[in-house]
C-alpha cells in the first residue's frame, strides 16, 4: 500500500524534500537521499506522524530498524507508539549474543544481526527502513524476527522503487510506503 | 558535566536509565567493559526518559541543528530534533553520504578514522548540539564539533547518554561543554558470576 495514492496533503511536502543524487554509489543508480528530508523539521515530523497514525493502538511492541537509516526513523516511531526499538545491524557491531541472517546482494552477500533476547515469541513487530529496492534486506530482517517467534505485521518504508519489485519478495507480508520513485 | 550534578540530583529517571544499560565485558576486545545501550532502547519508559531529559534541556535554547554521530547517535538524535523543532544532521563514516561533503579526520587508539557532513546541511550562525551514545576520549565528538564549526555553526554543547569521567584531555580536545546523563557501569552481576565460575 502506498500512502501517496491516498493523497494525504503532507505527502507532497515529503516527496519534494527527498533529494535524488545521480550515479551514487555507482553509475546508473539514482540515489534517494533522505538527509534533505531530515533538514525540514515539518516534513520530518509529518513523515513520522504518518507512520505513528497508522500503527498507534495496534498492539505493536517491537519496531525493528535496519542499520543505519532505519535508526533515524524507527526510534521516533517506537517512542510514539509505546514499543521497544530493536536495531538490526551489520556483522560484529552488536556486543552481545546475536543471531545472523545472510542475504544476497547484486554482487556477493551481506548479513544482518539481531541480539538474542531482544524480542520475545509472539511479539507483534514492524520493520522500518528508509527505502525498499529489491527487498533483500527487508526479507533478511523479517527472517530474523520470525526466527525468534515474533509476528511481523508490516514493513514500513519512506520510499519504494516499484520497478525493482521488492514488494513481491516479501512473502506476502504487507508493505506500507509513503512515496514511490519511478525513473520514467 | 553530569546531569545528576546539574539540576537533576536524585532524579529517579537517571537511575532507571543507568540500570537499563547492559555491560558486556571484553567487547570489542579484551579489557573493554562495553556499555550496551540497546537494552535501554528495549525499555520504552527509560528510553523516553532519556530523550525527555535532553529535550527539556535544549528546547528553549534556540537550537536549530541536532547533529548525530553514526550510528548510535542516530538512535537518540532524531527524537530530540523532532521534539525541539530542529533539523537532524547525520555525521557519517566516509562514503556513506551521497552529496558533496566535508571530512574531518580524528585519532583512534591505533590509526585514524573520519567523519563527514553534507555541504549545505548547516548554515553559518546556526546553533547546534552534537549527540552520541557515549563519550570516552572525545575524539569522535571533537571531529563532529570541528565539522560544524568549519561551516560556521555555533556548537552550544555536546550531549551523550554515558560519559567516562576524568579522561585526560577529553574536555580540552572537544573544546565545548559536554552534558552527560550517567557514568559507565562496571560488570553486571550476571557476568561477574560467570567470570568467578570460570576462574
Amino acid at each position: 500500500m502506498s500512502a501517496y495514492k491516498d493523497q494525504d496533503p503532507r505527502l507532497h511536502g515529503i516527496k519534494t524534500k527527498i533529494r535524488v543524487v545521480p550515479n551514487f554509489p555507482k553509475s546508473g543508480i539514482m540515489f534517494q537521499d533522505i538527509t534533505t528530508l531530515l533538514l525540514d523539521p515539518k516534513a520530518f515530523k509529518d513523515t513520522i506522524d504518518l507512520f505513528v497514525e497508522r500503527y498507534k493502538g495496534k498492539n505493536i511492541s517491537v519496531v525493528a530498524g535496519i542499520e543505519a537509516r532505519g535508526f533515524i526513523f524507527g526510534p521516533p516511531i517506537a517512542l510514539a507508539i509505546g514499543a521497544k526499538f530493536v536495531p538490526l545491524r551489520k556483522p560484529k557491531k552488536l556486543p552481545g549474543k546475536v543471531i545472523s541472517q545472510e542475504y544476497i546482494l547484486e554482487y556477493g552477500r551481506d548479513c544482518l544481526e539481531m541480539h538474542v533476547g531482544a524480542v520475545e515469541p509472539g511479539e507483534r513487530a514492524l520493520v522500518v527502513d528508509d527505502l525498499i529496492a529489491t527487498g533483500g534486506t527487508l526479507c533478511a530482517a523479517m527472517d530474523l524476527l520470525e526466527r525468534v517467534g515474533a509476528e511481523v505485521m508490516e514493513c514500513a518504508c519512506v520510499i519504494e522503487l516499484p520497478e525493482l519489485k521488492g514488494r513481491e519478495r516479501l512473502n506476502g507480508k504487507p508493505l506500507y510506503v509513503l512515496v514511490e520513485y519511478m525513473e520514467i | 558535566m553530569f546531569a545528576g550534578e546539574n539540576g537533576l540530583k536524585g532524579d529517579p529517571r537517571l537511575q532507571a536509565i543507568s540500570q537499563a544499560i547492559r555491560v558486556v565485558p571484553h567487547f570489542p576486545k579484551h579489557g573493554i567493559m562495553f556499555q550496551d545501550i540497546t537494552t535501554l532502547l528495549l525499555d520504552h519508559k527509560a528510553f523516553k526518559h532519556t530523550v525527555d531529559i535532553f529535550v527539556d534541556r535544549y528546547r528553549d535554547q534556540h537550537i536549530s541543528v541536532v547533529a548525530g554521530i553514526e550510528a548510535r547517535g542516530f538512535m537518540f538524535g532524531p527524537s530530540i530534533a523532532l521534539a525541539i523543532g530542529a533539523k537532524f544532521v547525520p555525521l557519517r563514516k566516509p562514503r556513506k553520504l551521497p552529496g558533496e561533503v566535508i571530512s574531518e579526520k580524528y585519532a583512534l587508539e591505533y590509526g585514524t578514522d573520519c567523519l563527514e557532513l553534507h555541504v549545505g546541511a548547516v548554515q553559518p550562525g546556526e546553533r547546534a548540539i552534537v549527540i552520541d551514545d557515549l563519550v570516552a576520549t572525545g575524539g569522535t565528538l571533537s571531529a563532529g564539533v570541528k565539522l560544524l564549526e568549519r561551516v560556521g555553526a555555533d556548537v552550544v554543547e555536546c550531549a551523550c547518554v554515558i560519559g567516562v569521567p576524568n579522561v585526560k584531555g577529553q574536555r580540552r580536545l572537544i573544546g565545548k561543554p559536554v552534558y552527560v546523563l550517567v557514568e559507565p557501569r562496571k560488570a553486571d552481576k550476571c557476568y561477574q558470576d560467570v567470570m568467578l565460575v570460570g576462574s
